[in-house]
């Protein structure tokens, strides 16, 4: 058996209207892997993460994961845009953790966790319980199950919102600026479950991520983007003492100086 | 000018119609939220129906209710829809407030942020499970005040149904004047019962508005 990449970006292309925010994107990530985007705004990073998730469509080109086309499907050996069914079924493998939590506000944490497991997996209300918990405990959560999302903290709305991601057994976890919105003393708590869930679980993570020092400690490689390009990607090592092109030279030494 | 004994003689008359247009009301105000979330809800799921659908809302909001009332019920059986005075005026109260609900539901649906929806994607959440259990939920708290004046809005038209000689509270005080040559106590009588349910509505809404909020805490 061929063993398929985890996700595959082939030739992908984004337009909104006459912009160009992704230009024939290759990009393949291997199972396991921990990849860090990073970037100036509006080099399309985010959109990378919102394609895989469908949250966005694509103008060109095929995204895959673990082999099988996302948007598409293969009809008499040709791809053919995807029905519903399939999308949900590729769509199953992936989980996404957002800037702004998104949280569902009228259900405790606890509810949040439980509602995708019952509804989409079929799970009865005590396993999917026992699932959530023990979630909600690996994020450090589980005193606060039964409580509201507007009366928790931004980090610990976060980290509720990793353990919901993590309920339905994503084999690849998408994290969009996680940090961005939480005021800086809340940012380590977050970061240290996303570590966690790296040492324990064999989980491909894609991150979009303007902390440097994670990324570099984190990341097993690191992508440069700029106007809709990988500009320059490797090692994170490496890529954060010596980086080869201009561009990502620049953008380094502007975030150094911001601190 | 005002005959204490008389009024209390055609109370009871009267007190009838009140259970006719508070059945009206009821049942017209049912409708319109019903079937004014499934066009709101049709609206946001089916793109396909938006237009028709808001050419049919325009439609309804820009005549008068008595107009649909007539047409209901006079018009009705010439395409074969033959319905009984009260039957033809509950239907066409209830659809015409159910096209000013369905817009007060819109706007609630709007409300809602873009990333309810996008985490219900990225939780593989089904379209209709995301309306049911994510979306709803956040949209008619929000709308309660403004579905309330609708329902007093609604209670307060029901007199036009006497138009169609429908028995409730207007029809029973006019048949009344019109045997009796009085019309003080029945229509200052009349005038009161809205008067006191209306007030006691609002109130009832109130609760609810405080109610939901409770439980529904952002």
């Amino acid at each position: 058996m061929i063993e398929f990449p985890m996700v595959s970006f082939e030739n992908v292309t984004k337009r909104y209207g006459a912009l160009t925010v992704l230009d024939n994107l290759n990009l393949t990530i291997a199972r396991g892997e921990k990849v860090a985007i990073i970037g100036p705004s509006g080099s399309g990073k985010t959109t990378v993460l919102r394609m895989l998730m469908t949250l966005e469509t694509i103008d060109g080109g095929v995204i895959r994961v673990e082999g099988e086309p996302l948007t598409h499907m293969e009809r008499n050996g040709q791809l053919v845009p995807a029905d519903q069914a399939h999308t949900r079924k590729v769509r199953a493998k992936i989980g996404m953790v957002f800037q702004s939590f998104n949280l569902f506000p009228h259900m405790t944490a606890l509810q949040n966790c439980m509602e995708a497991p019952v509804k989409v997996l079929g799970l009865s209300r005590d396993e999917a319980e026992a699932r959530s918990t023990e979630l909600l405990e690996m994020v450090g959560m589980s005193n606060r199950r039964d409580y509201y999302p507007s009366q928790l903290s931004g980090g610990q709305q976060q980290r509720v919102a990793i353990a919901r991601a993590l309920a339905m057994r994503p084999k690849v976890m998408l994290f969009d600026e996680v940090t961005s919105a939480l005021d800086p003393e809340l940012v380590g708590e977050v970061l240290q479950v996303i570590r966690k869930l790296g040492a324990e679980h064999d989980l491909t993570m894609l991150m979009v991520t303007h902390q440097m020092g994670f990324a570099k400690e984190f990341a097993d490689r690191v992508c440069f983007f700029h106007s809709g390009q990988i500009c320059e990607e490797g090692e994170p090592t490496a890529f954060f003492q010596n980086p080869q092109n201009e561009r990502s030279r620049q953008f380094l030494r502007a975030v150094l100086e911001a601190g | 000018m005002w005959d204490w004994a008389f009024a209390l003689e055609i109370l009871p008359t009267l007190a009838k119609a009140a259970v006719v247009t508070v059945q009206v009301t009821v049942l017209g105000f049912l409708i319109a939220l019903v079937v004014g979330l499934m066009l709101a809800a049709c609206r946001v799921m089916l793109p396909g129906t938006r237009f028709p659908i808001s050419l049919l809302v325009e439609l309804i909001r820009s005549t008068p209710l008595l107009i649909q009332i007539f047409f209901l019920y006079f018009v009705g059986p010439s395409f074969g829809l033959t319905l009984d005075a009260l039957t033809a005026g509950i239907l066409a109260v209830g659809l015409h407030y159910a096209a000013y609900c369905s817009e007060v539901y819109r706007a609630g649906f709007e409300s809602v942020p873009r990333g309810q929806w996008e985490a219900s994607v990225a939780l593989n959440l089904g379209r209709w499970t995301t309306l049911r259990d994510i979306i709803i939920p956040q949209a008619i708290p929000p709308v309660v005040p403004a579905l309330g004046n609708y329902l007093v809005a609604l209670f307060k038209e029901t007199p036009l149904l006497s138009a169609i000689a429908v028995m409730e509270l207007m029809q029973s005080a006019k048949i009344i004047g019109s045997q009796t040559f009085r019309y003080n106590e029945p229509i200052t009588l009349v005038g009161l019962f809205f008067l006191v349910m209306s007030l006691a509505s609002a109130w009832a809404i109130r609760r609810v508005e405080t109610g939901i909020n409770r439980r529904y805490k952002r």
